[in-house]
């Protein structure tokens, strides 16, 4: 009996030593982001009919433009955002891209309102616009927090010695957000004066 | 040629070095209204605290005004949900804090919306609230107006919305009741443990001082931790005295390490945020925000 309380010593030191608590917790909280990273995006499409029609009403001429945001939602749609795609490298590129897709189609959308005075001053779409701008930046916010979830989950798998329990047990190290407009951001905006906005 | 190369990689890992250690500015102290740029004067800054506690005492919900000359190097957005985090607006699982950061040199501003008052205030009412009603009065150059008008609507927006009652003052809950599993197995645990190794009395001691401590840690309420250590305490010794498989087996080793812990936690308390005429909200605890909320220019 002595003998058995003695050995309860090493074995709680080896449980919460060997940092497979943490994991658990870690992979929970990089879930939780995920799902945060998820429902801020599936915001952003639930607006994008609405304003869609609502362009549509002042701007029908724009039709490229339009087609551009339903067909890059469409393409959002279509991939199924469950946790494990967050630990596939090659489907987190993809569902990165078609979101940086939307984005683009969706920032052209609201350069092109901007020759529409009337479509800028309806009350509808100034508040879609600002649900939108609202979104974008909770979009931002969860995928901040995911990138530093992440980061803590994969220097616990890493560092010494719960290395050795994620070799144990499988666990891997996740794949990260990456900049999303890497092309865009280095290259510097082209500014156009030769086209005047006709609309007054 | 090696030389100058070293040098030009030392400038270049200088040059990487500088740009990932831009300071971030510091959050200032959590006040209801604050005023870095000195813009408002005292009477102004307590008529806007006044109208804000007032929404507090008859809300709950904490809305903060703060004035800066520049949020740089971060974005407001980025400023605002740091500020805002760090200060916990809001009540603790209400989370209905907002928070109006105006930027004076950037002319820019922004209402932080936390999640609890996104209901009300959803990031089209911020909006409306920075484009028609603040920045009208901004391009003027009339700070105060703007603020004020914005705060007023802001308060009757908040208004509009049935919110949990505020509760009196600081705050009880009885989380301490669903804890109490865990406290009886860190005491039965701990105790075997400790008394196999310290014997019975010096074991106790420490089954009492670490259970009377994770309590602490989980409560983060020095009473109960207390009188949590203290009765682990009392059941080990006692138990060690009937039970006949620990005991004093192992009285040569014990008392290396006894001493020190006693029954008592720590020194910090769980309590309110005192409160009353500091300029600072009664109460707070508010979770993490989620960017909500909307900016402008003027």
């Amino acid at each position: 009996m002595r003998l058995g309380n003695w050995l309860l010593v090493p074995l709680f030191a080896v449980l919460t030593g060997c940092g497979y608590n943490t994991f658990q917790s870690q992979d929970e909280t990089v879930r939780a982001a995920w799902s945060e990273v998820v429902n801020q995006y599936q915001r952003r499409s639930d607006l994008i009919p609405n304003l869609v029609n609502t362009v549509k009403g002042y701007a029908q001429q724009e039709k490229d433009v339009l087609t551009q945001v339903t067909e890059a939602r469409a393409k959002v749609g279509s991939i199924q955002m469950t946790p494990e795609l967050a630990n596939d490298p090659e489907a987190l590129k993809k569902f990165q891209a078609a979101q940086g897709e939307l984005s683009g189609a969706l920032s052209r959308l609201l350069v092109v309102s901007e020759n529409y005075p009337q479509l800028k001053s309806d009350a509808n779409f100034r508040d879609l616009q600002a649900q939108l701008e609202g979104t974008e930046n909770r979009v931002t916010v969860a995928r901040n927090r995911y990138i530093k979830t992440v980061e803590d989950y994969n220097v616990t798998t890493r560092q010494f010695p719960s290395n050795l329990t994620a070799m144990i047990f499988g666990y891997k190290t996740k794949p990260n957000f990456t900049v999303e407009n890497e092309k865009a951001i280095s290259t510097a905006p082209k500014v156009d004066f030769s086209q005047p906005a006709t609309q007054k | 040629m090696n030389a100058a190369r070293a040098w030009l990689l030392a400038a270049l890992l200088g040059l990487i070095g500088s740009a990932f250690a831009q300071n971030l500015l510091a959050v200032p102290e959590r006040r209801i209204v604050s005023d870095l740029t000195g813009t408002l004067d005292a009477q102004q800054q307590s008529a806007l605290t006044e109208k804000l506690r007032a929404l507090e005492t008859r809300k709950g919900s904490q809305v903060a005004v703060l004035i800066v000359p520049t949020t740089e190097p971060e974005t407001i957005e980025q400023y605002a949900l740091r500020v805002s985090d760090t200060w916990k607006l809001g009540r603790k699982g209400v989370d209905d804090g907002a928070l109006l950061v105006i930027a004076k040199n950037d002319r820019k501003l922004r209402i932080e919306t936390r999640y609890g008052l996104e209901g009300p205030m959803p990031d089209a009412v911020a909006k409306r609230i920075i484009a028609e009603v603040i920045t009208p009065l901004f391009k003027h150059g009339d700070f105060y107006g703007g603020i004020d008008a914005g705060v007023d609507r802001m308060v009757k927006v908040v208004d509009g919305e049935p919110l949990p009652a505020p509760q009196p003052q600081g705050y009880n809950d009885d989380s301490w009741l669903s804890a109490l599993p865990i406290v009886i197995m860190l005491a039965f645990v701990s105790g075997a443990i400790f008394r196999a190794i310290f014997g019975r009395f010096f074991g106790s001691i420490i089954a009492g001082g670490v259970t009377g401590l994770i309590t602490w840690v989980i409560l983060s309420v020095m009473g109960v931790a207390a009188i949590a250590g203290i009765l682990a305490f009392l059941f080990n010794l006692l138990a060690g005295a009937v039970s006949p498989m620990n005991g004093w087996s192992n009285r040569g080793r014990g008392g290396g390490m006894g001493g020190g812990w006693g029954g008592w936690g720590g020194g910090y308390g769980g309590g309110g945020w005192g409160g009353g005429s500091s300029g600072d909200f009664g109460g707070g605890g508010g979770g993490m925000g989620g960017g909500g909320g909307a900016s402008g220019e003027w």
